[in-house]
């Protein structure tokens, strides 16, 4: 899924400085659940700014709205009202949905409240880490199904480098697990070591043409 | 009457004491509100920012002791949402000491009138330097 980080608060009070009635729009999807825009973080973020400017005696109004998925038109349309009783919307969603309601609320600013960072799993509860970067030529089925282009710190094809330190750690990020040295493994278990010595060459980082588009064929 | 106090008091803990302090009459500030949860662990951070909104002075979060919590981890739960609340509070420029977390046990009243009139004390003191 995608994960997004919310931006720092003196950002999102300076993108909101000149408006007194504003909307949070959050979205049911990705960001909500790595915590960064869904209801709950829709509610937490209004109560901070109509907190913040109570305190500077400016006193603004917030509305709260969430939809299932703000990249959808459908479902941001839902928001239709509520968006034209504001002067500006702050959208918590990630960079997708920001454009989709920029695009069907033209007349209004729609501000990113939070920065959209990587295509990711979680972990743990609250730790999600990088996993895709969606660069078009996949080619974990070489890999074990670990992907070295965003796992490994060089994103080196034809890993490990020389300096996996003991324990199968990142010589950049001690915390972080050496890629190449995970698909070792991998292959191992499934008895597959014999393409650790194949060449792979570089890569077809033109697969996709951005901004990249995908019609589907209908059956 | 100076500013509330809102008090969210764990309905197997901080409760029974605040009801026993009432049965021995014992007195605490006047402006505290206690409102009764089913377990501290019920308490989100947008209670206690709803709270702040509306004004109230101070937000206190009492639940069982520590390793007594009759949902087994709510107070435990609580207590993390309570730091984070005091994060989010410093991040817009509040006071993030106005929340508090405290543990006691439903045979506690003393502790529990305690608590409520240091935090009262210190807060009448607070305001009085502003």
């Amino acid at each position: 899924m995608i994960i997004a980080e919310r931006k720092l608060m003196e950002e999102i009070k300076r993108l909101v400085a000149p408006f007194k009635k504003v909307l949070v729009a959050g979205c049911g999807t990705c960001v909500a659940v790595c915590w960064a825009g869904g209801e709950k973080e829709v509610g937490i973020l209004a109560s901070q700014l109509r907190l913040a400017r109570n305190a500077e005696g400016n006193k603004i109004t917030v509305l709260e709205a969430t939809v299932e998925r703000q990249c959808e038109k459908e479902m941001v349309l839902e928001l239709k009202d509520k968006v034209a009783e504001v002067e500006a919307v702050l959208s918590l969603a990630c960079g997708a949905g920001v454009q989709t309601m920029a695009e069907l609320f033209e007349d209004k600013p729609v501000f990113p409240a939070v920065n959209t960072t990587f295509i990711g799993k979680p972990e743990k509860e609250g730790l999600w880490t990088e996993m895709c970067g969606a660069c078009g030529d996949c080619f974990l089925d070489r890999t074990g199904g670990v992907c070295p282009v965003v796992r490994c710190a060089k994103g080196l094809l034809n890993g490990p480098c020389g300096g996996t330190r003991k324990g199968g750690k990142c010589e950049i990020d001690p915390e972080k697990d050496c890629a190449w040295v995970l698909i070792y493994r991998r292959l191992e278990k499934q008895g597959r070591l014999a393409l650790m010595r194949e060449y792979n060459p570089p890569k077809n980082y033109r697969a996709v043409k951005r901004p990249g588009r995908i019609q589907a064929v209908k059956a | 009457m100076s500013k509330e106090i809102v008090a969210f008091c764990c309905q197997h803990s901080a409760y029974p004491a605040a009801d026993l302090a009432g049965k021995s009459g014992l007195r605490y500030a006047e402006n505290v509100r206690i409102i009764r949860v089913p377990c501290a662990g019920r308490i989100d951070v947008i209670h206690i920012l709803k709270a702040f909104e509306k004004g109230v002075a101070a937000v206190l979060v009492l639940g069982c002791e520590e390793g007594a919590c009759h949902h087994i981890t709510g107070n435990d739960r609580a207590k993390e949402r309570v730091k984070y609340a005091e994060m989010l509070l410093k991040e817009v420029g509040a006071d993030g000491g106005r929340v508090k977390m405290y543990n006691l046990s439903p045979n506690a009243p003393h502790k529990f009138v305690k608590i409520l009139d240091e935090v009262s004390k210190k807060i009448a003191d607070e305001e009085k330097q502003k």
